[in-house]
């Protein structure tokens, strides 16, 4: 009995010790090669006509990370499927929130996880994932890709999906902010559309609380968004860059090029916030608490009289089964102001034509290319065939016989980045545009980008903390009433200044001043 | 003799080794448990201990971490993150000076009554004096960010809501319990349906009572319009918007007490009511010295488990109001992850902590000075 005792107690204590033998053994992760950005890959012939001639994926799958949709995933999941009848590559689209996907895109890649092939993002956080090896540089896939049409892609796209003179994204679509208005009402009002921000807060006083729709009810003057961790932080960007930004594009609007101090505790950032804010007193009363999807839905139900927006509204107002505005809807580029920053003294100074040298009617506009739109990058770290593969999809959307389709569809969430797509009226007619609001839409784009004194969005190395985190969140107290505007402009100006200082205020003036073509 | 000194020597090997694998035995089988523990449990908890010392920065090839010991827990309490975290401090007035006096006096009369009796200990009364101190400064923290112009920070914010509506939830929930162990026709239907809410994921009631609350959306907008408050919104307040937040949170967990209420009473015995019924006592006479002191224990550890889970409330008022306006809403938990989806780790898990430190502080207090004190009382 003893014995029995004595062998189970040592059958008991091997099969535990083999258990924990087992599950060390089993531990190890699976390990993947590290990034190595500099790199060339193994294939530099044009993805696009490789896969023509055959399914030279056959057996890959690819992975890609966006912003959960509908929107902008939508023409990914929609156009997966001819990719893997083109290549034999499948195409699985992962969604996340927009608010979460740099912080996804970052713990896959760092963690070495690398779950992700390829990731649809915002390129201005580009500068973030470049210098760390984490994204490929696609310079050579470019140079080799005949069927992108890269010339064709607008200058300023091409630029803002490069770090270092190198392309590490490839643009789907282009993002540039806009003022929308409803046509018959500021007609029948006797109003024009704003050339100023002053004009635009007088129309949507005057408009506000009128039934635009007809249904009998008092409607909005103005639907701008502003709730907190949405757009909130870009649309403030489109007011102030014209109060800040005059002497040109190489100017910027967001730091002095000479200490990297902010540009945001001055009586330009105060006026813009101050305007910000006033624009909710004439839009619907839970505009704290909406996103860009709720303004967006307003405008199209002939709710608003004014919008701010990127080129979606265009589109979208042309469909019949989601609008109530069609060929009621203009477009014009984002207003300015007949005063700006007397960078020295931090005060507004009229314009004349030292101050507002690119002024039109006396009037500096300085509209804002915020976001930069969605393009597509490709994990450094994964395997050859995976990052060719990946890159052959983003080039698969990017090109014309794609793109120029989707760009016309409001629901894509994609707007026009190639010059042909501003040039050739007939995509947008087709897709049930009038010759004259296809010329007025794209007239208010192009107008923008080729003007001297646009306004690019920030693209420096946290850029994420700087926008989407310290901004968002003094703005939403600003906007909630718990701060005035003198202590919102302290609070971003310190904040700013943390957040420089952290990551090096020489490297970031570099950067910056990188960014807008200054040495 | 040679043949019998050589005997036992298998027999001693047998005996080291059955005594060893008797001493052994006990710690290796357990040793898989601890492992998992440690490898789960303890061990995130010391590395975000060190994240929460730490700075996270992309670094080529991957990221690294810096040590700047306690740099995040001073951004916390008096760096960029102090009014966000405590909250934006009104002016002390004299009302603030006779609150906290007041409050101050029966911490004091509290330490001095433990101090005074037979049986002090030297943990006991360092735990009590940690006590005093903390709810000292709780009591600062809430008396000069509640009113006169204070705001509510995270940490705050956070205790509304845990007992705000654990309160809530307690009163309903105990009253629903009590409703459906009367003979009531229906009763069993009822209560599946008063237990529907806590099937819910926390984001599809958030959506839900977001939909609610919108006066110019929902399905309640004709009720709206018929009161004249189309134009209103309850996330454009503060207090409107945790209020909107706590009506979620309240109906999705009133029917965990509901349920576990009801077990209570039904497993009650019979015979005292009865007994106190014959003797002529009255609903309430029964329900304060029959009822009230059966379900007590239950009460006290059902108080406990939703104190513990109401300090994570996140799914609410992220989905709801975004945290806002600005950042009335946001709760501990929701700090944590804005700072976690910024890549600011090190201030993420430093909020984490302090979450943890509340948690622990307030779920102290409850086991040592009310739970045990009340049952203990019966």
């Amino acid at each position: 009995m003893k014995s029995n005792n004595m062998l189970l107690k040592l059958l008991s204590l091997m099969i535990v010790s083999s258990v924990l033998i087992a599950s060390c053994g089993t531990a190890a992760p699976a390990t993947t090669a590290p990034a190595d950005a500099t790199d060339a890959p193994e294939a530099t012939t044009a993805p696009a006509t490789e896969a023509s001639t055959g399914k030279m994926y056959d057996g890959v799958t690819i992975d890609i990370l966006t912003f959960v949709g509908p929107q902008v995933a939508e023409p990914l999941q929609r156009r997966g499927p001819d990719f893997t009848e083109l290549t034999g590559a499948t195409v699985n689209i992962i969604t996340v929130p927009n608010s979460e996907l740099y912080q996804k895109v970052l713990t896959d890649a760092v963690s070495g996880t690398n779950a992700y092939d390829g990731y649809l993002f915002a390129p201005s956080w580009v500068v973030d994932f470049a210098p760390a090896g984490l994204i490929e540089d696609l310079t050579p896939y470019v140079e080799a890709d005949a069927a992108l049409e890269w010339d064709d892609v607008a200058p300023f796209f091409r630029d803002f999906n490069s770090y270092d003179g190198k392309v590490y994204s490839i643009p789907l679509d282009g993002d540039m902010h806009m003022v929308y208005y409803r046509i018959d009402s500021l007609e029948e009002a006797g109003l024009e559309p704003p050339k100023t921000w002053d004009d635009y807060l007088a129309v949507a006083k005057a408009l506000n609380g009128k039934d635009l729709n007809g249904d009998g009810e008092g409607d909005y003057g103005s639907c701008i968004s502003k709730a907190p961790g949405q757009q909130a932080y870009w649309w403030i960007w489109s007011i102030a860059a014209p109060y800040i930004q005059s002497q040109g594009t190489s100017q910027g609007p967001f730091f002095n090029t000479t200490d990297m101090t902010p540009l945001v505790n001055n009586d330009a950032f105060k006026r813009a916030l101050e305007v910000y804010k006033e624009t909710g007193l004439y839009g619907p009363p839970d505009e704290t608490n909406q996103g860009v999807g709720d303004s967006r839905g307003l405008f199209l139900q002939g709710r608003c009289a004014l919008t701010m927006d990127w080129g979606d509204i265009g589109p979208l107002a042309i469909d019949p089964a989601n609008s109530k505005v069609i060929d009621k809807t203009g477009a014009i580029s984002n207003p300015g102001s007949t005063e700006v920053l007397d960078w020295a003294t931090g005060k507004l100074v009229a314009c004349d034509a030292t101050t507002c040298p690119y002024a039109v009617d006396g009037v500096n506009h300085a509209p804002f290319a915020s976001f930069g739109g969605w393009a597509g990058a490709v994990n450094a770290a994964v395997d050859q065939k995976q990052k060719d593969a990946a890159y052959a999809f983003f080039s698969y959307m990017a090109q014309p016989a794609q793109s120029n389709a989707d760009v016309v569809v409001g629901s894509t969430g994609y707007n026009p980045f190639r010059i042909s797509q501003f040039e050739n009226l007939q995509p947008w007619i087709d897709a049930g545009f009038s010759q004259v609001a296809a010329e007025q839409y794209l007239n208010g784009i192009k107008e923008s980008f080729d003007s001297p004194n646009m306004a690019a969005d920030l693209r420096i190395p946290k850029n994420h903390e700087y926008i989407q985190v310290e901004l968002d969140r003094i703005l939403a107290e600003y906007i909630a009433g718990n701060l005035t505007t003198d202590e919102a402009a302290q609070q971003l100006y310190d904040s700013w200044e943390t957040i420089t200082e952290d990551a090096g205020r020489d490297e970031q003036l570099t950067f910056y001043k990188g960014t807008l073509g200054q040495k | 003799m040679d043949t019998e000194n050589e005997e036992p020597q298998p027999f001693r090997l047998h005996t080291i080794i059955s005594s060893a694998a008797d001493r052994l035995a006990g710690s290796i089988f357990i040793l898989p448990t601890v492992l998992a523990l440690l490898f789960l449990s303890i061990f995130p908890l010391i590395a975000s201990l060190y994240l929460s010392l730490a700075k996270f920065d992309i670094a080529p090839g991957g990221f690294k971490f810096t040590f700047v010991g306690l740099r995040n827990y001073k951004k916390l309490f008096t760096g960029s993150e102090g009014t966000h975290f405590l909250g934006d401090f009104a002016p002390s007035t004299s009302l603030t000076w006779i609150v906290f006096g007041l409050v101050i006096i029966a911490l004091a009369i509290f330490l001095a009554r433990y101090f005074l009796s037979s049986n002090v200990s030297i943990g006991g009364l360092i735990g009590r004096i940690l006590l005093t101190l903390g709810l000292g400064m709780l009591t600062w923290m809430l008396i000069h960010t509640l009113w006169n112009g204070g705001r509510l920070g995270t940490a705050s914010t956070t205790l509304v809501y845990v007992f705000v509506g654990i309160f809530f939830q307690y009163i309903l929930g105990l009253g629903l319990a009590m409703l459906t162990v009367q003979n009531l026709p229906g009763r069993r239907f009822f209560r599946v349906i008063f237990l529907l809410p806590m099937m819910i994921t926390p984001v599809g009631v958030a959506y839900m009572f977001r939909m609610l609350t919108d006066t110019s959306k929902g399905p309640f907008t004709p009720i709206w319009q018929g009161l004249g408050l189309t134009d209103f919104s309850w996330v454009n307040n503060a207090w409107g918007a945790r209020t909107a937040i706590l009506i979620g949170d309240i109906w999705q967990w009133t029917p965990f007490m509901f349920i576990v209420l009801v077990a209570a009473l039904e497993s009650q015995s019979v015979e005292p009511v009865e007994a106190a019924t014959v003797d002529g006592a009255n609903s309430w006479q029964i329900f304060q010295h029959i009822t009230w002191p059966a379900i007590l224990p239950v009460s006290m550890t059902l108080i406990l488990i939703r104190l513990i889970e109401a300090f994570k409330i996140v799914d609410l008022p992220n989905v709801m109001t975004n945290g806002g306006p600005g950042t009335a809403t946001q709760s501990l938990t929701y700090h944590a992850y804005i700072n976690w989806r910024a890549l600011d780790l090190g201030s993420s898990a430093a909020v984490a902590y302090m979450l943890l430190f509340l948690v622990t502080f307030f779920s102290m207090i409850f086991v040592n000075l009310i739970r045990h004190r009340t049952v203990e009382a019966l």
